[in-house]
């Protein structure tokens, strides 16, 4: 192909990328090492307030911005170098907790409880979430054509609803006056409360994420059963190879780059969890790095929110997806490698 | 009766032209974004009589408000703000003094209305709002529990309840972790005579009235549903209506609520008292909140003009006659009924409870209480250690926005 028409192709999209991706992605990482605030000054304020019949009056010392002849707020940046990571990563803390040996302290650190969570969500369910796929891909390849349509519809829907939306139906489902709790306790004879301890709540959400994107394995799956080749699968059956055999040496080596690939992009989701907590809200007993991002940008009701902090959590959370694709994609790279030679 | 007041408010807004109950006809288009509770649909319903009004009733305003107001020219005219979210405005200096704009239009306003700061007033309140004890009259009458007035007794009649057998849980909590927890304890520390701050901007929880607020707080636990965590307000009003639970002090724009047949059912069996006390003889462990209007700063005179005149038509006598239960109004021509008693009673108690402290720094520490308490309520962490927690949290976040050097 010409530079010229590949560049006219590809341009578009690299601009787009740079637009809406790395210029953010630029600005985020130099706001993880700068605090801006507005310059404040302690001023007596009387206010009034009502209350039912009349009103009461106080006076005192506040701290509010002071304002430019515009009236806008004069605010400064200044640079704080590592500042805002260690107040995130709160090291001083999480050391003096290992010196205790105390597993309990170090969980009550908000980055180390958030990332015990992500991690242990982002592993277990990525074995999950391919098992449960292949297994509904392989099923649906040996069912009788006639009723695959109607099993491939089914099997997608969960992939169709909105993660939001999904969630919090679980949610409504299984919460203290939920149909399916009132029903497992009619069963059960005993109260059950999902809501009430972090193991119950996080096992729901293993269960919700698996239910919930195990479709999308199992659509590519399936896609990549179809191009298995069948005189090897033939000639595994006269050699004598069980079903199980045939499994294990044929068709999930055939997989293999489409497994990776699910992987890859589970990592990249998982890692960001954060529909299930507010979905759930779970923040009691439960919360996700990207949670973490998110409450730190959530404004209060005095309009503060903690920028820097906020900037230097995402940057931590990117580099935590880094690390994990790491393994996944040097395979890839050493298999992309492999086949050109 | 709703539904019909809903259709006919958007066919006036849509025609832009019959004026109905309005007494004028606004020409000038103005637009407001308020919370979306009852009070404010009859407020807003009722400007919208008045022709080329826009409302936005959403209840993630305090997120949209700061921002939108900043904008030149504001994005709406009308903010409607509690005490509690008034503080961004008026921090950034984006609304407008009112003083000449009520001596034009305000003739009906009652003094206790206006907003003072330093003299200026700055928004005109509509109604008060405080959390205050809801009970089942007919369950603490079946056994012959005096009403609560203290949290002690509270707990006491809880124990009464659940040990006759009527309730598992009889206890409802607002304690749903955030904003909503932390509240819990926002109302409890000055019942226990806590000062939320030092003069030079560090926290005080950190003490004795804390450690006492926190042992109050989990004292309940023994009486609500385990999933008290993640319970807000509308799912205590729902505990309520569905007879699930006796006793909680609970919002007074909620007490409307109990008496609505089509969601109750216990219509007429929930009963308002004053917010519990922490301490026999102190002020009821609860803050007063107010809720009303404020106009931008960054349109034009006319434009605050048409405004704060369509916002007095919103707020007037008959508004509020239509909708007499929907809150505590300030409004002339309010007759407060039986659901009304409880937030009077809090609001006239002597010593009377504290207005929410709204400033920069309170902001940070309800989000440092909101995200630490709950490792205490399920048993992780021990209330001294939370309490370090809180002022270490506040502290960081503090330094962070330029208020702790």
């Amino acid at each position: 192909m010409k530079f010229k028409t590949f560049a006219a192709f590809v341009g578009p999209s690299v601009f787009m990328m740079l637009l809406f991706i790395a210029a953010p992605l630029v600005s985020v990482f130099i706001q993880s090492f700068q605090v801006t605030q507005p310059i404040l000054e302690q001023v007596e304020v009387e206010t009034c307030t009502p209350g039912f019949l009349t009103q009461t009056c106080t006076t005192e010392i506040k701290t509010v911005p002071i304002l430019d002849e515009n009236g806008k707020m004069i605010t400064e940046t200044q640079w704080v170098g590592l500042q805002s990571y260690r107040n995130v990563l709160q090291m001083d803390k999480f050391w003096a907790a290992v010196g205790n040996g105390s597993w309990n302290q170090i969980m009550q650190i908000d980055f180390w409880k958030a990332l015990r969570f992500t991690l242990s969500f982002t592993l277990l369910t990525l074995p999950l979430v391919i098992g449960v796929g292949l297994a509904i891909a392989l099923a649906v390849n040996n069912a009788t054509r006639s009723i695959r349509g109607p099993i491939i519809f089914i099997s997608l829907l969960p992939f169709i609803i909105t993660p939001v939306i999904g969630s919090l139906s679980i949610y409504w489902l299984f919460v203290g006056d939920g149909i399916l709790t009132t029903m497992m306790e009619r069963w059960t004879g005993t109260n059950i409360s999902m809501f009430a301890q972090a193991w119950t709540i996080e096992l729901l959400m293993y269960f919700y994420r698996v239910w919930h994107v195990a479709p999308f394995a199992f659509v590519i799956f399936y896609a990549g059963l179809q191009t298995v080749n069948m005189d090897t699968l033939e000639s595994a059956v006269i050699d004598g190879a069980s079903r199980w055999e045939r499994l294990r040496h044929v068709i999930v080596p055939h997989l293999m780059p489409l497994i990776i690939f699910i992987a890859l992009i589970h990592l990249m989701d998982c890692y960001r969890v954060f529909d299930e907590i507010v979905g759930f809200r779970s923040q009691a007993h439960v919360i996700s790095l990207q949670w973490l991002t998110f409450d730190f940008m959530t404004p209060d009701d005095a309009g503060n929110r903690a920028m820097s902090r906020a900037s230097a959590s995402s940057m931590l959370t990117m580099i935590g997806i880094v690390i994990l694709l790491i393994l996944p994609l040097r395979r890839t790279w050493r298999d992309h490698k492999g086949s050109a030679h | 009766m709703f539904l019909k007041k809903i259709a006919l408010a958007g066919a006036v807004s849509l025609l832009g032209s019959a004026a109905l109950a309005c007494s004028y006809q606004n020409e000038v288009p103005v637009k407001s974004l308020s919370a979306g509770f009852e009070a404010w649909k009859a407020v807003t319903d009722a400007m919208a009589e008045c022709g080329n009004f826009q409302a936005e009733l959403d209840q993630e305003f305090r997120t949209k408000q700061p921002a939108a107001f900043e904008a030149n020219p504001s994005l709406y005219q009308i903010g409607g703000v509690s005490n509690g979210t008034i503080t961004p405005l008026l921090n950034a200096g984006t609304i407008r003094p009112l003083d000449d704009l009520v001596e034009k239009y305000g003739a009906n306003l009652k003094p206790n209305q206006l907003i003072r700061i330093n003299g200026q007033i700055m928004a005109v309140a509509m109604m008060v709002n405080t959390q205050h004890l809801m009970y089942r009259s007919d369950v603490l009458a079946d056994l012959g529990i005096e009403t609560p007035t203290t949290w002690d007794e509270v707990y006491a009649a809880a124990a009464k309840i659940k040990e006759a057998g009527v309730m598992e849980y009889p206890l409802g909590a607002t304690m749903k972790s955030g904003w909503n927890l932390a509240q819990e304890f926002v109302n409890m520390h000055p019942g226990h005579g806590g000062k939320f701050f030092n003069d030079d901007n560090t926290t005080a929880v950190n003490s004795d009235a804390g450690l006492a607020s926190l042992e109050t707080m989990q004292a309940a636990l023994e009486f609500t549903d385990p999933e008290v965590l993640v319970s807000d307000s509308t799912y205590v009003q729902q505990q309520f209506q569905q007879g699930k639970i006796a006793m909680a002090n609970l919002w007074a724009s909620r007490a409307g609520a109990m008496n609505d047949e089509a969601e109750s059912q216990v219509v007429g069996k929930v009963a308002m008292a004053a917010a519990p006390k922490a301490v026999a003889g102190g002020a009821p462990a609860t803050t007063l909140w107010w809720d009303g209007i404020v106009i931008a700063k960054n349109i034009s005179d006319e434009e605050a003009d048409a405004a704060f005149r369509l916002a007095m038509e919103g707020l007037d006598a008959e508004t509020v006659q239509g909708a007499n239960d929907a809150a505590i109004w300030l409004v002339d021509g309010y007759q407060p009924t039986d659901i009304a008693e409880g937030a009077i009673a809090t609001a006239t108690a002597n010593p009377a409870p504290p207005a929410y402290p709204s400033t920069t720094q309170m902001g940070l520490l309800h989000t440092a209480l909101g995200n630490e308490l709950p490792a205490f309520l399920t048993g992780e962490r021990d209330a001294a250690a939370t309490l370090t927690a809180i002022e270490e949290a506040y502290t960081t976040s503090a330094k962070e926005a330029g208020v702790l050097k």
